[in-house]
């Protein structure tokens, strides 16, 4: 009855000039907002793609001449000697120890810091550690540098005589807790984002915190731990300035880390501390080892991805 | 009898327990130690190395063969005008980015590839963007080893900083504080500009201070585009005594900063020079930490203040 | 006398000055899903119209069709009319700035939402969108908004205040001072007094009260007392149909549909 009446009058009435319509000044104005916006969200694939164009096109050039095979199974690199070989071996075993040492270092510290903040520390202890090693984690690296140099490695000498001036293992060490704050937060991020009621059912059950910690908490927080750690394994991949000043620059085939050996990234910081002219094999091969840092860390990337994507939980 | 005995035995497994969590609470606290031990080690390292060189002249001299008269004004002098740069280039960006892809993105394909990208951009080692640095900026634009090269280059190293720090910020605020805008008529930008940029201000403050705190200490990339390591000259003056009282020639002047010059001081054989790198190590600890710990209070104030 | 309009009308044919808004066959998606069917019904001008029924019923959804907040959020889409006087205008027409009716139809939330600015500045925001700058005539309107909200004698000495620091119920007075600041023609309540304790409560309602006279008003409410206790006409929705439509005292007395009638008596939601 009642919607009757209101069809009928809708009817009778007839159309009038509108108030309402777009002001196109005002949508122009927004439309011109937005795309600019968007243009600097766009400049970060920008930078992906320029950082991926540029390794690549340098190490091209460096591909023309060497090829990929010695590149990968020569046991020498002395790009910059008389009699040049271009194995990234060397430069590869280097980066492998270090960060092996850092990471025996950092991951089972991390843990057990995050472990202890998130399930163990009582709030006051926890406002006052999370900032202080978020602050450990804002030192330069080049300081831990000159700590692992004039440092920890005079220390390890004491322990073992035969230790030399530049040593993986010092080098590893200091880089190990370094990252030590990185990997520590990010665990504890991801188990504080567990459920209060998926711990209080093991608590209900007699279980104990440091039961319900690695039993419960840990494998719900999987995919956030997993995250953390790649971030780790990144970081001491990618670290230079420790591996740079402690470790030598010296390219040495070796799995012993009381030896000293060069990182990919220790020999690009030696060849850019010299002079060498742009287009030159030299200045190529900095480009090719950036290359493969990239490759290796992007690796570890994609498996940190897929983990994460396997073991996502649910809440 | 029987249930004495199991009651005997269910206790002999709690205290079992409990051991072991006492031995991880003493693990956990042994952990933290260690942390904080290596802090005060290094800090007492350099403090002892480093403070007989801790002098006014230290801040006022350029570098010098003579390590005891060897000082580091065009490091400072350096460090602050590169941060100028990489804090107007990366900062404005980074906003904007943070902005569309929290406010304006559509959800699809391509947005999530910005999303990825940025995430991983975050995890590149910062020698690869100096790499880039190297040859796009150094080389295809020909900056040459400038003041403004490096800028870029740090800028680009804390972009993802920005970028995340701004989302982050932005995301706290509650949806019923946009509706309240756009119920009133506001359109999308005026909500932007006059609500959620202001009320997410301290936290986008927060990460762009921990983002120029982390690119004062960044050393590989510098290294990689080949600034020099001894500058005994300062880059010219940004104002000028004639008409129009401002020049931008320092952009495109060579430079040193206070990791460059530390760098170049470990690298040394002579223990003197040694005390010269303890001394700027020193004062670039105290900055970053400062820095930090800024932000850290910053956001702590800002949680205390504002409860949405 | 004006509870009877509606029977007036419909003795002498209806007198179009009487309607602020005509809804019209009104359907409303999200996505696929389909929260409001076929809804015809009227707002009359300068009086109060509240929506009532069970929650997830639509009339939230409802309300916040009249000022197009569904357009903030992808997916959704309306089919239908309604139809804005005197211009005569379907609001909902693609042709329509969804920020111009906004501009005309202010909202008062459910929770109260001030931004974290002064007092002086939550009441001025929807006059400075409308790029007024002057500041006396900022002043003047800020003033008028603030006592026709009933809040003015509680804040005019400290308008440069936080309005953070103001209770709940001033809050929520703040929220209606802002929106009646820039004259709007119609104002939406959705649930206002719901996350407000019982004097607030009050308060609000006998302000729905006052402004009766002033501006259109229609209001969510999940309180049925409060339904009868502040509306002229109320609508019973349920499962996103309009059930049924009439004087709020004709709804409460003697509801003509069976539905209603066992919503209304407790015996159903």
């Amino acid at each position: 009855m009642y919607s009757k009446n209101v069809k009928s009058t809708c009817e009778k009435i007839s159309r009038s000039t509108s108030n309402l319509q777009y002001s196109y000044k005002r949508h122009i104005k927004e439309k011109v907002i937005e795309l600019l916006l968007f243009l600097a969200a766009f400049f970060s694939i920008l930078i992906t793609f320029s950082i991926v164009f540029m390794l690549v096109k340098e190490s091209f050039a460096f591909f023309q001449q060497v090829s990929i095979w010695e590149f990968l199974t020569d046991t020498q690199w002395t790009p910059l000697f008389n009699d040049a070989h271009y194995g990234i071996l060397p430069l590869i075993s280097g980066t492998l120890v270090s960060s092996t040492v850092a990471l025996l270092v950092a991951l089972p510290l991390g843990t057990t810091i995050a472990i202890y903040l998130s399930e163990f520390a009582s709030y006051t202890v926890r406002e006052i550690t999370k900032p202080f090693l978020e602050l450990l984690g804002g030192i330069p690296t080049i300081v831990y540098g000159y700590f692992a140099l004039l440092f920890v490695t005079p220390l390890l000498q004491i322990i073992f005589p035969d230790l030399p001036g530049f040593s993986l293992l010092s080098a590893g060490l200091v880089m190990g807790i370094m990252i030590i704050p990185y990997v520590s937060s990010m665990t504890e991020d991801a188990m504080r984002s567990v459920p209060m009621h998926l711990r209080e059912g093991s608590y209900a059950m007699g279980a104990t915190r440091f039961q319900t910690a690695i039993r419960v908490v840990m494998p719900a927080a999987f995919s956030g731990i997993a995250a953390a750690y790649i971030l780790g394994i990144s970081r001491a991949v990618g670290e230079t300035m420790v591996v740079a000043i402690a470790a030598g620059m010296q390219p040495n085939l070796t799995w012993n880390p009381m030896e000293q050996a060069a990182t990919i990234t220790a020999y690009i910081v030696q060849v850019s501390l010299g002079d060498l002219p742009h287009g030159s094999i030299g200045y190529q091969t900095i480009f090719a080892a950036g290359l493969t840092l990239l490759l290796i860390t992007l690796i570890f990337n994609i498996l940190g991805h897929l983990l994460r994507k396997r073991y996502r939980q649910a809440y | 009898m029987n249930e004495e005995k199991k009651l005997e035995e269910l206790r002999v497994v709690i205290a079992r327990h409990r051991r072991w969590d006492l031995i991880f609470l003493i693990a956990g606290v042994l952990a933290l130690m260690i942390a904080l031990l290596t802090f005060m080690a290094l800090f007492t390292q350099m403090l002892i190395d480093g403070m007989p060189r801790l002098s006014w002249d230290f801040f006022t001299s350029f570098p010098s063969r003579r390590p005891e008269s060897a000082g580091i004004l065009s490091a400072w002098v350096g460090t602050t005008l590169v941060m100028l740069v990489t804090a107007i280039s990366a900062v404005p960006l980074g906003i904007a980015a943070g902005v569309y892809l929290e406010e304006y993105a559509p959800k699809n394909l391509f947005t999530e590839l910005i999303e990825i990208n940025v995430t991983n951009l975050a995890g590149v080692p910062s020698i690869i963007y100096g790499l880039l640095a190297l040859g796009l900026f150094v080389y295809q634009l020909g900056l040459g080893q400038s003041i403004l090269a490096a800028g870029l280059t740090l800028a680009l190293l804390i972009l993802p900083i920005v970028i995340v720090a701004t989302r982050e910020a932005i995301r706290t605020i509650p949806i019923v504080i946009r509706e309240g805008s756009y119920a009133l008529g506001a359109t999308k930008w005026e909500t932007v500009a006059d609500h959620l940029l202001p009320y997410s201000a301290p936290g986008i403050l927060t990460g762009v201070i921990i983002g120029l705190a982390r690119a004062i200490g960044e050393t590989a990339p510098i290294i990689t585009i080949g600034a020099l390591t001894f500058i005994a000259f300062l880059p010219p003056s940004p104002i000028k005594n004639e008409f129009p009282f401002i020049s931008f020639e320092w952009l495109a002047a060579p430079f040193t900063v206070m990791p460059i010059q530390m760098f170049n001081w470990v690298s040394r054989p002579e223990e003197e020079f040694q005390s010269n790198a303890a001394a700027a190590g020193l004062i670039l600890v105290v900055m970053t930490l400062a820095m930090n710990a800024l932000a850290i209070y910053l956001r702590y104030r800002m949680r205390k203040k504002i409860k949405w | 006398m004006v509870k009877n309009s509606l029977v007036e009308s419909e003795a002498s044919g209806i007198s179009l000055d009487q309607y602020k808004s005509i809804v019209k066959n009104l359907s409303f998606y999200y996505g696929n899903f389909n929260a409001l069917k076929n809804i015809d019904m009227v707002l009359h001008e300068k009086q109060v119209t509240a929506l009532i029924g069970p929650s997830g019923c639509g009339k939230s959804t409802f309300l916040r069709c009249f000022n197009r907040m569904h357009d903030l959020y992808p997916g959704n889409r309306y089919e239908g009319d309604i139809v804005l006087y005197p211009d005569n205008e379907n609001i909902l027409s693609p042709y329509v700035d969804p920020i111009e009716v906004r501009m005309r139809i202010s909202m008062v939330f459910q929770k109260p939402n001030p931004f974290p600015k002064s007092i002086y500045e939550n009441v001025a925001y929807g006059l400075r969108v409308r790029g007024i700058k002057k500041r006396a005539m900022l002043d003047e309107k800020v003033e008028d908004a603030l006592r026709n909200a009933a809040l003015w004698g509680e804040v005019k000495d400290r308008l440069n205040d936080l309005a953070f620091n103001l209770s709940g119920g001033q809050q929520q007075r703040l929220c209606i001072a802002r929106a009646l600041a820039t004259d709007p023609e119609i104002l939406l309540f959705d649930e206002p007094t719901s996350a407000l304790d019982p004097i607030a409560t009050a308060s609000i309602e006998e302000l729905i009260a006052d402004l009766k006279n002033k501006v259109t008003i229609l209001i969510v409410t999940h309180n049925m007392q409060q339904a009868a206790r502040v509306s002229d006409y109320t609508a019973y929705m349920y499962l996103g149909r309009l059930i049924e439509f009439d004087i709020t005292d004709t709804i409460f007395i003697k509801p003509k549909n069976k539905e209603t009638e066992d919503y209304i008596t407790g015996r159903f939601g």
